[in-house]
């Protein structure tokens, strides 16, 4: 198995993907920011709650939660992906510093699932009210349907 | 004397200038229902329908609705154009009241007739759950033709009068409160007819 | 509880300069763009005294009419000139990526091509792309297919970028400009209507290629759309971008350096106005762009003008690609003939028990792809739109993450109008065309 900077590296269709664990994230984003990737095109999270078993190199423990970053190399063209692995409750280091632009992204995440990344400037909820109970996009939290109505037509 | 002479002398040919006659109330009706403006309350995609609609080849303003009114407090049909989600109720409810009276209401867009596809925790399903609605018009999203067809609905039932009549009586404004649909424990089967 | 406090968003919104730390502070005035603590100093925060409350803190949205939809911005000004400025969005949430989890991947088109209802084509793409990889099926997509999806991106493109000529002029004043704008996008939209049998939120580009074959007569149709539009931008120019008004009230307004818009995970032309050419459908080519011939418009100054100017030209280049996919159409099928994913053609269920079947249970149950997670981004009008959806092994994603151009591109607002006139704020906003379908979705 190859390791970039130290984390166990993987492919996903054709696509390159590194793992790293919380602690690694933010030191393995830095070494990446300096070797060209410059933008941080995406970054979101996914709630594997009802999806235990997926497919992961060795040495990578699944946890509920993983948060996924998409950077982009400007001058060589290339994508890479970090996946971070993530309990309930555990909140990760805030990409803030290196790439300002994670600012609204982190925020999404935040609100969408409750993962509250540390030295963010502003973390508060961007996309649902302020008062909002929950995070809608945790595989716990219902779709929040409601029966179609219809009503009796008097006429 | 004046006209009542003119015409005791001479008959209809006396009369110098057109007229016509005609009830004070249907001439104030008439009137509203031709030259409504609209409150631009684009949200989403219908929005820019809504505005296709105000351009040049649909070309809105035939129907004396051209001048989409930025304040509410100058508009008379608010065209809910779009899903309303649970964020931008209050500010709808808002903008309605600031509306001045006489004020109608389009829900144009199933998303904002009932939720549309979007049956779930963000949007608000039917805006009649925050504003009285007047004319819904379907399609997702409408096309002008549908939107201006519902224009056309909501002036007759201007002219009328019948709207404003059913607001008063129900106490004006939209106290609609909807409530879950009770769910019958037993399923009801569903009879088909017979020959 | 009153209407006031309903709408009102608590930490969301733009604090008040007296109840901010200095750190806070100076990160909402610009330091955050890897400036030097001397630079950041010598923001002259001390200018303005805190306690003298010299300054007015005014809300704009989420109704107003040249916010392009439901943005609400805060923007706290001294006199005239802005300081600081915050976009509050999620006004238009529609629990998009949450629905997206409930439908096949057969229907998912419905919803993502809700997201930007500017392009809605490009997102039905980005969504196909994505399936079609994870389905390992996307070197066997027709060649007709591909052309057909490159034609109506590329005159999705055209129809977006007119769209925003219209409103940029709207909401500068130019209000015969918006008119003008309208009418040509008609022109493109009724070709749409003709081909997918809708005006917006087509649905048509869908995993495995395409809805339908192309209408009979169609290259006429795509030529008279175009030798009407190319003379018209001729126009376009005389009416606009030669005219001193026009070029007064937005040259230098918004100006955004080409570091701060990579920092702030900038794309498209909010990128390229900087100088950096940065277009996907040249640098990882998607579909057949490698095999055409257009070039990549850059600005050099990274103001309002040049965003103008480069989408002007870039309905150009869309009709330079056109003009070259017309001459290269190839004939064949419009959809993969893989039974996994495509349903039969509509005269073999009448007469195949199979067929009707097979129908059946696409439409139903739809089709299972397999585990896996992948991104894939295109060009879209606005800038890179990236599609992530993660498989468990249904027929429905497990997880849809749309990377949308606008709601990245949105963050720039702030620093764009920074020091800047409170009128020129509208033009910041118009010349950044952010559609808020897709920031909140």
């Amino acid at each position: 198995m190859d390791l970039l900077h130290g984390c166990p590296t993987g492919d996903s269709r054709g696509q390159a993907t590194v793992f790293a664990s919380v602690e690694q994230y933010l030191p393995l984003v830095k070494k990446l920011a300096d070797d060209g990737y410059n933008m941080c095109s995406d970054l979101t999270a996914v709630d594997y709650l009802t999806h235990p078993g997926r497919a992961l190199p060795e040495g990578v423990e699944a946890k509920r939660f993983e948060l996924v970053v998409n950077l982009l190399s400007l001058d060589d063209r290339k994508r890479l992906r970090v996946r971070v692995q993530l309990e309930d409750g555990q909140s990760a280091p805030s990409l803030f510093d290196l790439y300002p632009g994670t600012e609204a992204m982190e925020r999404e995440v935040f609100d969408m699932y409750g993962i509250a990344f540390t030295n963010h400037p502003d973390l508060t909820r961007i996309l649902m009210p302020e008062d909002w109970d929950g995070h809608p996009l945790r595989k716990d939290y219902e779709l929040g349907q409601i029966p179609v109505q219809f009503k009796q037509v008097n006429s | 004397m004046g006209l009542l002479q003119d015409v005791l002398d001479e008959g209809f040919s006396g009369i110098q200038h057109n007229f016509i006659t005609a009830k004070l109330e249907d001439l104030v009706r008439w009137s509203r229902a031709r030259s409504s403006w609209p409150a631009s309350f684009g949200l989403a995609c219908c929005a820019i329908e809504m505005m296709a609609t105000g351009a040049a080849h649909y070309d809105i303003s035939r129907f004396g609705m051209e001048v989409f009114r930025a304040s509410p407090r100058q508009a008379d049909i608010m065209i809910v154009a779009g899903r309303v989600s649970q964020k931008m109720a209050p500010v709808l409810r808002q903008v309605y009241d600031q509306m001045m009276e006489p004020k109608w209401v389009i829900s144009m867009g199933v998303c904002a007739s009932s939720g549309g596809m979007f049956n779930n925790y963000a949007i608000v399903q039917g805006v009649d759950q925050v504003v009285p609605v007047d004319v819904y018009a379907p399609g997702c999203p409408p096309t002008p033709e549908t939107l201006i067809h519902a224009i056309e609905t909501l002036h007759g039932l201007i002219e009328t009068g019948e709207l404003l009549k059913r607001r008063s009586a129900s106490g004006s404004g939209a106290n609609v409160h909807v409530e879950a649909a009770p769910v019958p424990a037993q399923p009801v089967p569903v009879m088909l007819g017979t020959r | 509880m009153s209407l006031v406090q309903q709408t009102n968003e608590g930490g969301q919104e733009l604090g008040a300069r007296s109840e901010l730390t200095a750190k806070e502070l100076l990160r909402e005035v610009g330091s955050v763009l890897r400036m030097s603590e001397a630079e950041a100093a010598a923001l002259a925060l001390d200018e303005i005294d805190p306690t003298t409350d010299q300054t007015m803190i005014i809300n704009m949205g989420p109704q107003h009419p040249s916010t392009h939809g439901v943005l609400r911005l805060m923007l706290e000004l001294q006199g005239e000139t802005v300081l600081r400025c915050k976009p509050i969005i999620g006004y238009l949430h529609t629990g998009m990526e949450k629905t997206a989890e409930q439908l096949s991947y057969m229907q998912g088109g419905t919803n993502v091509t809700r997201m930007d209802y500017l392009s809605p084509l490009n997102n039905e793409l980005v969504f196909s792309l994505a399936v079609e990889k994870l389905l390992g099926i996307e070197g066997d997509i027709p060649e007709r297919a591909v052309w057909m999806r490159m034609l109506l991106s590329e005159l999705n493109r055209m129809s977006s970028h007119l769209l925003f000529m219209a409103t940029n002029g709207m909401d500068l004043g130019a209000v015969s400009m918006m008119i003008y704008g309208w009418r040509e996008r008609e022109q493109v939209l009724r070709f749409f209507q003709k081909v997918t049998g809708l005006r917006m939120n087509h649905n048509f580009i869908r995993p495995g290629g395409v809805a339908a074959d192309l209408t009979p007569g169609w290259r006429d149709d795509v030529l008279s759309i175009l030798e009407e539009v190319e003379p018209r931008l001729d126009e376009y120019d005389v009416l606009m971008t030669g005219q001193p008004i026009w070029r007064e009230r937005l040259q230098g307004v918004g100006v955004i350096t080409q570091q701060e818009a990579i920092a702030l995970s900038a794309t498209g032309p909010t990128l390229r106005c900087t100088g950096l050419p940065w277009d996907l459908r040249r640098d990882q080519p998607y579909l057949r762009y490698d095999e055409l011939d257009f070039d990549v418009i850059v600005g050099s100054y990274g103001d309002a003008f040049d965003r103008y100017a480069i989408r002007l030209n870039e309905i150009r280049e869309s009709i330079r690609i056109v003009r070259q996919i017309l001459e290269r159409m190839p004939s064949g099928d419009y959809r993969i003939q893989d039974k996994k994913v495509t349903p039969p053609p509509r005269a073999r269920i009448d007469e195949s028990m199979e067929a009707l079947i097979h129908h059946f249970k696409i439409f139903t149950e739809g089709f299972k792809v397999p585990e896996g997670e992948v991104y894939v981004a295109i060009e879209s009008p606005r800038g890179e739109i990236g599609c992530y959806i993660v498989s468990d092994g249904t027929s429905t994603p497990y997880r849809m993450h749309m990377r949308a151009p606008s709601f990245v591109n949105i963050q720039c607002l702030p620093h764009m109008m920074r020091g800047g006139l409170v009128a020129d704020a509208v033009a910041v906003i118009s010349s950044v065309d952010p559609v808020l379908g897709e920031v909140d979705r």
